[in-house]
């Protein structure tokens, strides 16, 4: 990025109404992924300068468990839902998930998912990281993602969607191909970096399910009805122009009893759907870079 | 602004959690409970019995629902105290009618300040737990060790002065604990407590203490004070809920706890009270739901523990 410009500098300006169709296999008008976020929240992480990791003294309990049950119940109940209507995940991990609760990522690489970075934990955050620190961070989650899964990471979400204004050049340099935290379009688009290729993939935080329940207090069946409007909307368009709907989640969030049952009925709803492409993060950006 | 080193190194990364407090294991793959008489989701009720002093204290923190405006607070002071004197009683009697018991968690001022109040809990064979001594009695790890003891301790001498019973579980305000609660809860006799939203049977805490599930985002304070969804939504997510956990339980051959955390002064208002009378009617004739006071649940879940 341009450091300290108005205008970062992180892509060119081309409006909607004037870009070449993008076309997702089998004539597909919308690419849907779903990226749940595997996580984990440290108890009593260091605290960074610039933001602090729990709103109480710690052990936030409510904070902490909250972010737990993830972990302990409502992954499968997820999962299972996710399968049940065909769509693979691409996961937003936090590395570090990886030493302490295997058996999480363990199911997800067992049901085919792909897996991209969102920092080692989701209590560390990039604020104030030296470029020495910043590397070790994208070092760390290639090498502990591929030991687990044999995969090597392609994506990258910042953790806690902290940046420095390094990140997007050291992610590029490493040979990532999409970050998930850049929020300006529907479809993918190229970023600028100083060396390697990265796109955008448009990730989303209006329909995110943290924002859906915890910042605008929807009811499930709320979010629900959100789901089917987004996509509606994005596939009707999608027939000139080649749209992405992500469905961002936190099973803590949307794994909740009450909450998965209306959820269900959105992914059904979506699945058969004929204009709905079920994809995976890496299979968009592929699609859509052979059309470049 | 630079990070220090240690920034990015992970001293506690490794199997299992960055703590002690208890261990991982995966719901489904535990040995199945089940509840008594073969029911599948126990409805645990929770009703939280609150006195605001009109003069708030800040520390460690200032527990939510107290005082709002400058002092003196009539406003907020009296729509609270209106839950003890009027909305209660319209709880109980919903939960006379229709054939269910509750975890009633009482604030130690509350017992002794209403003490007819604690003679109809008692008479709606409902369970007392313990909820610190009033709404500035809250935790957090700022407080020294010995205030902490102290509170817990003073908490607990007047509510089992003023009921008569002395209580098995205790739910802090705003279920927040510091690093040593669960050590002090276990060393005033506790067994139980229900303050962690991580899981949806009981489990046990490395100190023995047994935690019963509590949910975030099912209390009344949360989806109609804070949320601002009716009660009429609230009770269709309790469904949705409930639905799930008993299609899910049978799916596994095992059972579940669906906490019901109601607050008088928000559920029992005139025009949302019917919400959740119809509620508790329609649970109520759910084949698989056993609706149990917080005891109940872990005696049952503890036996079947030691079977296996």
């Amino acid at each position: 990025m341009r450091e300290g410009s108005a205008d970062p500098g992180l892509y060119d300006y081309h409006p909607y109404n004037d870009r070449k169709k993008i076309v997702w296999p089998e004539g597909k008008t919308c690419a849907v992924w779903v990226a749940p976020n595997l996580e984990y929240y440290e108890i009593d992480p260091p605290v960074n300068p610039q933001r602090k990791p729990w709103p109480k003294p710690h052990p936030d309990v409510v904070g902490y468990s909250y972010r737990d049950h993830s972990n302990r119940v409502s992954h499968w109940r997820m999962a299972d839902v996710m399968d049940r209507h065909g769509f693979p995940g691409s996961v937003s991990l936090s590395v570090a998930l990886c030493d302490h609760h295997p058996e999480v990522v363990a199911d997800g690489a067992a049901r085919g998912w792909e897996f991209f970075s969102h920092g080692i934990y989701n209590t560390r955050y990039s604020y104030g990281m030296s470029e020495a620190q910043e590397r070790a961070i994208i070092e760390d989650s290639l090498e502990t993602v591929e030991k687990a899964t044999g995969q090597r990471i392609r994506g990258w979400l910042a953790p806690a969607l902290t940046h420095t204004p390094r990140t997007l050049d050291l992610i590029a340099e490493y040979g990532l191909d999409y970050t998930c935290d850049l929020y300006h379009d529907d479809q993918v688009q190229h970023v600028k970096t100083k060396s390697g290729k990265l796109a955008s993939i448009p990730y989303s935080l209006e329909v995110n399910d943290h924002y859906g329940f915890n910042v605008y207090g929807m009811a499930g069946r709320e979010y629900a009805d959100s789901l089917i409007k987004q996509f509606e909307r994005l596939a009707n368009e999608g027939e000139k122009s080649g749209t992405v709907m992500c469905i961002p989640l936190h099973a803590y969030l949307i794994g909740q009893p009450h909450r998965i049952g209306p959820f269900e009925e959105a992914l059904r709803y979506i699945a058969a759907d004929p204009r709905c492409w079920k994809a995976r993060a890496g299979d968009i950006i592929d699609s859509w870079r052979a059309q470049q | 602004m630079s990070l220090p080193e240690s920034y990015t190194q992970y001293p506690k990364r490794g199997e299992g959690y960055d703590h002690d407090f208890y261990d991982w294991s995966n719901i489904h793959t535990r040995a199945p409970v089940r509840w008594p008489d073969d029911k599948s989701v126990a409805v645990f009720i929770t009703v939280n019995l609150e006195y605001y002093p009109i003069t708030p204290e800040d520390e460690p923190f200032r527990a939510p629902g107290h005082m709002v405006t400058p002092y003196p607070d009539y406003r907020h002071y009296t729509v609270r105290d209106y839950g003890n004197r009027v909305a209660v009683f319209r709880m109980l009697d919903a939960f006379a009618k229709a054939g269910v018991s509750a975890s009633f968690a009482i604030n130690a001022a509350v017992a002794e300040r209403y003490p007819e109040l604690i003679h109809a809990v008692q008479a709606g064979g409902h369970e007392i737990i313990a909820h610190s001594t009033d709404m500035n009695g809250t935790i957090a790890s700022s407080m020294s060790e010995a205030d902490e003891r102290a509170l817990i301790a003073d908490a607990l001498a007047r509510l089992e002065k003023a009921t008569g019973e002395k209580p098995a579980g205790w739910h802090s305000i705003a279920r927040s604990q510091s690093w040593r609660t669960l050590d002090l809860l276990k060393e005033h006799g506790l067994s139980w407590c229900a303050d962690w939203v991580n899981d949806e049977l009981p489990f046990r805490f490395t100190n023995g203490l047994v935690a019963l599930p509590s949910s975030v985002d099912l209390s009344d304070r949360q989806i109609v004070a804070v949320q601002q969804h009716s009660a009429e939504a609230w009770a269709q997510m309790m469904r949705d809920a409930f639905d799930w956990l008993a299609d899910e339980a049978e799916a596994q051959s095992s059972a579940r706890v669906l906490p019901m955390q109601l607050t008088p002064y928000i559920m029992g208002q005139p025009f949302r009270i019917a919400a959740l009378e119809d509620l508790l009617s329609e649970l109520a004739a759910r084949e698989p739901a056993w609706f149990a006071k917080g005891s109940d649940i872990v005696s049952s879940w503890t036996a079947q523990q030691s079977e296996t």
